[in-house]
């Protein structure tokens, strides 16, 4: 059965800061969701259904803000929903709100991710009180250190592969006008010196807590080739896939999960990718922690099984190497947890439709967008490009 | 559109207080029977997706745990929305409109036991303006229920009338939580606990769970004997702001329920997600059902009400009603938010 095809026509983001204490929540997913809107020359009334993600709503302790935040997104009287997938969130609310255009359910979709941080302490909401397991008490970092030292005892990488990468998403991020950090001052050596938050994750090697939020308009097919007609250059979709896998399994590689060869192998089938590495342009990828840029390389199938640090080491994911990945300065430069994925869904697109300023890639074509959640369980990928499918 | 149908339904024994089980272990009954009704493990279901809220359990990303329930290993399509479970339905029937999947598992839960529920839900309002103020769900029911008496909507002795309907149908329901009813002029002598509501006005809190599968075309022929087929499904939503809405109206389920093709065709039986009283009367008149149609046979959310699976619910209780032959068409409705502000209609009906 043929599914409608999918465009992107309009994409928006807030600044992404510490605190947009300038703003209520809906005064921030809005601010994204009117920059979508203006770049997809559409205002509210062209907008069937609105598709919103986030992640935990202890981060600004408020129930399902959605159903507050239904007239501030132009749905009163449209259908509206909300997706939670933990960290992938992003990722997997603009899989959702593209495949009520694939069902051709609806023509014109608005979806819209969000995470206010500074509402709350992330730190302690990422923190699980599982019933009859000890608390860690160590957030997102505290869980992830032992797989990232898992993955150095396993593939030998030397030990300042994440200094480069954290060193390189910064960078990056100086081209990127919304992104959080801007460190001017950035050298390899405030990197490495930076403290050690949880060995072998160093201060400058973990993502920020941002507040931010981003939107974007997907369209039908007819909606994608009007607006390539009026001059705005659409971003088509060409695969798009979530995984699951449990936190814990007898057996579970942590570091290399298999959810996320599956995820990424069922979008590769659906877009005609065979090699990754040579296919796609630029990849916007969710890491977190600079060591997640290695793992996700190989895990993508951009490396064999062992050499993901090499390609680091050999600057091939620098914004002049052969495969750029987040030159928009990823999640390590702006890390609003429940928009984080849909961050990096929009930056591919952004890249095949030649809106990236100074992080543009030149010419690219083809890009990946990817996010992940959980214990590294939860994964939701799409690959867009510029030519029709 | 493609044909989709409720191949299998289950839930649990709905109870004010589980204590001896988590949501993994009240979840793993429901979830076995639905896929031994169909013969089919998890490696054979093309989608999963669930819809439950952190706000009940307590504890960020609650739903990561329940996925042990599933056995989701090797890796399954799966999504989850935080929402009633009717929603996550409603995502995994447009997966299967995209041609994505041709059968799907749905389930949802509910535990408010553990806390105080009115207070939880007050956490859901506007968390600038009315947060703040704590306004309890049966405070806010209760201005609706004003609205509606004063529109005419409804009556005092009319929702006392539905409560007791309500309670009786429930006898023949095993899983329900309250069963049977003193005579609605036996209800009217007790006192308004948040006028112009009554004790029995008001849903029971409860601790439940349900599961369902969902099949396209001759794949559901395959898996069950009388599919339920969902001949149209909508939701809308409205204003959340209780003062720019009207309170005596449903326009967002009236609206669904035009999108829904509710009015093409007589109904026999309607499950309605209406936890108070008079928001039976509300979502009867906002869908047009008439005189000849049984409403809430299940005894409906005022005989069991678990947040988040009770949407759900009233999906697979209609589907049940068509499944065992006593309807031939059925409209179901689950709702979300203080005062009914979201709305999902669903029309099934069985094979001539």
């Amino acid at each position: 059965m043929g599914k409608e095809r999918v465009a992107v026509v309009g994409i928006g983001q807030t600044k992404h800061q510490a605190t947009r204490g300038d703003v209520s929540i809906a005064g921030m997913v809005r601010e994204a969701a009117h920059e979508a809107l203006a770049d997809a020359g559409m205002d509210w009334s062209d907008i069937e259904a609105v598709v919103i993600g986030k992640a935990p709503d202890f981060f600004e302790g408020v129930m399902m803000p959605e159903l507050y935040l239904a007239g501030a997104l132009g749905c009163v009287g449209k259908p509206m929903l909300r997706v939670h997938t933990a960290g992938s969130v992003g990722g997997s609310t603009a899989l959702v709100a593209a495949s009520l255009v694939q069902a051709g359910i609806h023509g014109r979709v608005l979806t819209v991710a969000f995470e206010k941080q500074s509402e709350s302490e992330a730190m302690w909401a990422l923190t699980l009180p599982i019933p009859f397991q000890p608390p860690l008490v160590a957030g997102a970092g505290g869980y992830f250190a032992p797989h990232i030292r898992a993955y150095m005892r396993r593939s030998g990488a030397p030990d300042h592969i994440g200094v480069l990468v954290a060193l390189k998403d910064r960078l990056n991020a100086l081209k990127n006008p919304k992104a959080h950090l801007h460190e001017h001052d950035i050298t390899f050596d405030s990197v490495r010196d930076s403290m050690m938050l949880w060995d072998p994750i160093r201060y400058s090697e973990t993502c920020p807590s941002s507040d931010g939020a981003c939107a974007m308009v997907l369209t039908d097919e007819a909606g994608g080739d009007a607006a390539a007609a009026a001059g705005r250059r659409p971003a088509w979709m060409l695969g798009g896939a979530m995984r699951s896998e449990p936190t814990t399994f007898p057996g579970r590689d942590q570091v290399d999960p298999v959810g996320g060869r599956e995820c990424a192998a069922d979008v590769y089938a659906q877009a005609g990718i065979t090699d990754p590495r040579a296919q796609f342009d630029v990849a916007e990828v969710y890491v977190p922690f600079s060591w997640y840029e290695p793992m996700w390389l190989e895990n993508l199938g951009f490396a064999d099984e062992g050499k993901g640090w090499t390609l680091v080491e050999d600057g091939a994911t620098q914004m002049d190497g052969d495969i750029p990945w987040n030159p928009s300065g990823g999640v390590l430069s702006s890390n609003p947890i429940g928009a984080s994925g849909m961050i990096r869904f929009a930056g591919a697109a952004m890249q095949v439709r030649g809106q990236a300023g100074e992080h543009q890639i030149d010419g690219a074509r083809r890009a990946l967008g990817h996010a992940y959640g959980g214990g590294s369980q939860f994964f939701s990928m799409w690959a867009v490009g510029t030519d029709k499918p | 559109m493609r044909d989709v149908a409720v191949v299998a339904f289950a839930q649990s024994h709905h109870v004010r207080r589980e204590q001896r089980r988590n949501e993994v272990e009240m979840l793993m009954p429901v979830l076995h029977q639905v896929k031994t009704d169909v013969g089919l493990d998890q490696s054979q279901i093309d989608f999963t997706c669930s819809g439950s809220t952190d706000y009940l359990a307590g504890a960020a990303f609650s739903f990561v745990i329940t996925l042990d329930g599933v056995g989701a290993s090797p890796p399954i399509s799966e999504s989850h929305v935080e929402m009633d479970g009717a929603w996550a339905l409603y995502e995994a029937w447009v997966k299967i409109q995209a041609g994505a999947a041709d059968t799907a598992l749905v389930y949802s839960y509910g535990k408010a036991s553990p806390g105080s529920l009115r207070d939880v839900l007050s956490r859901q309002l506007d968390p600038y303006y009315l947060a703040p103020l704590w306004p309890d769900s049966v405070a806010l029911a209760a201005l609706q229920a004003r609205a509606c008496i004063e529109a005419g909507v409804t009556s005092v002795a009319e929702m006392a009338e539905i409560a007791a309907r309500c309670r009786r149908s429930a006898t023949a329901n095993p899983f329900a939580q309250l069963q049977g009813s003193d005579d609605a002029d036996v209800l009217l002598k007790e006192p308004e606990i948040a006028s112009p509501l009554r004790r029995h006005d008001c849903p029971p809190i409860g601790d439940g769970v349900a599961a369902m599968i969902l099949a396209a075309g001759d794949r559901a022929r395959e898996l069950a004997d009388r599919p339920a087929w969902i001949r149209g499904i909508d939701h809308r939503i409205e204003a959340h702001a209780l003062g720019v809405r009207d309170l005596a109206s449903s326009q967002s389920t009236r609206l669904a329920g035009e999108r829904a093709g509710v009015g093409g065709a007589p109904v026999d039986v309607a499950e309605l997600h209406a936890p108070f009283t008079h928001q039976e009367a509300l979502v009867r008149d906002a869908l047009g059902l008439g005189d000849g149609v049984a409403l809430n046979p299940s005894g409906g959310p005022l005989a069991a009400n678990p947040i988040m699976a009770a949407g759900l619910i009233r999906i697979g209780e209609a589907a049940g009603r068509i499944r065992s032959g006593e309807a031939q068409r059925a409209v179901a409705h689950a709702t979300s938010g203080p005062c009914l502000q979201q709305n999902l209609v669903c029309v099934l009906e069985g094979d001539e």
